[in-house]
């Protein structure tokens, strides 16, 4: 299918324009789709890795924790855990990644205003369990990886959203908008060439018969 | 420079243990508490969202529409009866969105 336009050599021109700035794009998105395409894979293999093994350990993380639950009255166990004393504080900024805007996460832990020495249990050790403080310290444990999931997870699907738009853009150029303009272009100029030609044989035509009339 | 939260939420078992780490937690019992308590920490200032992966099954709409935000970060995490598969499930269809087909667990599967 070719853009319907008047068959003009403004026109061509225009076109000729139009159409090298597309290819121009094209190359450009492709470049840009390509690149995303290798930071993405570069974090979302990291991704994987650190989702698996976050996994096994927070599931076991939480089966101690319900280990603990198991062996405490369930009222003692809350109060234990009722006023945390560390308090996690998290600044976001924006890193970029190809124009992709993620978060980046930095974060640490702040012990409540407490005078004394705070460890990160916040209760007692009498009358709890040890399985609650380990279950407690594996988590703590965790904390840090979880948050650098975070940060990953999400630049991976900011990622694979703007791959899929630049795609969608690279394809759209590649397979529509270039080859109508390649048509149009094409179509143009065989409409001027055949303008020509019938203004050659006509003009042909009028001196045949200019001269058969002297 | 001001200063995020985090939240969990999922069933109680599971996450009072982060209750200890300054983690605000969030205990819900279903997937309609957990959409409530969901929209309202989506309008504060949270940063990242640890949601188990219980919930998060029932909730996938609006999950995936705070994905496509800046902030928060939405993490389905494993609660105590183990993993169900579903943050590598969402992994998986990252990389199909990105790339059109699965190269990265193709190996295993």
């Amino acid at each position: 299918m070719e853009i319907r336009v008047n068959p003009t050599r403004m026109e061509l021109n225009q076109l000729k324009k139009r159409l090298q700035m597309a290819l121009r794009g094209h190359k450009l998105l492709k470049d840009k789709r390509d690149e995303l395409i290798s930071q993405f894979l570069e974090r979302v293999r990291k991704n994987k890795e650190l989702r698996e093994e976050i996994e096994a350990e927070l599931t076991a993380a939480m089966a101690k924790f319900l280990l603990a639950r198991a062996v405490m009255p369930a009222e003692m166990l809350e109060e234990a855990l009722m006023y945390p004393t560390t308090r996690l504080s998290l600044t976001v900024e924006k890193q970029n990644i190809m124009s992709v805007y993620a978060p980046r996460l930095s974060w640490k832990q702040e012990a409540s205003t407490r005078g004394e020495e705070s460890s990160i249990y916040p209760y007692g050790f009498v009358g709890t369990s040890a399985e609650l403080d380990s279950s407690i310290e594996t988590l703590a444990k965790i904390l840090p990886k979880l948050m650098e999931l975070a940060e990953l997870e999400k630049a991976v699907q900011l990622l694979a959203d703007e791959i899929e738009k630049t795609r969608r853009r690279v394809n759209a150029l590649e397979y529509v908008l270039i080859p109508r303009m390649q048509e149009t272009v094409r179509y143009i100029t065989m409409k001027l060439d055949e303008n020509e030609r019938a203004a050659l044989t006509r003009l042909m035509k009028i001196k045949d018969i200019v001269r058969a009339k002297v | 420079m001001s200063m995020y939260k985090i939240a969990v939420i999922g069933d109680k078992d599971s996450i009072l243990g982060f209750k200890t780490l300054g983690v605000t937690t969030f205990p819900v019992v279903d997937a309609g508490a957990a959409l409530a308590v969901l929209k309202q920490v989506s309008r504060e200032k949270y940063a990242v969202l640890f949601i188990t992966e219980e919930l998060a099954q029932h909730l996938e709409d609006p999950i995936a529409e705070l994905n496509k935000r800046f902030l928060p970060v939405v993490l389905p995490i494993p609660n105590n009866k183990g993993t169900l598969g579903i943050g590598i499930s969402k992994v998986k269809e990252s990389v199909e969105k990105a790339i059109g087909a699965d190269i990265l667990f193709r190996k295993e599967g």
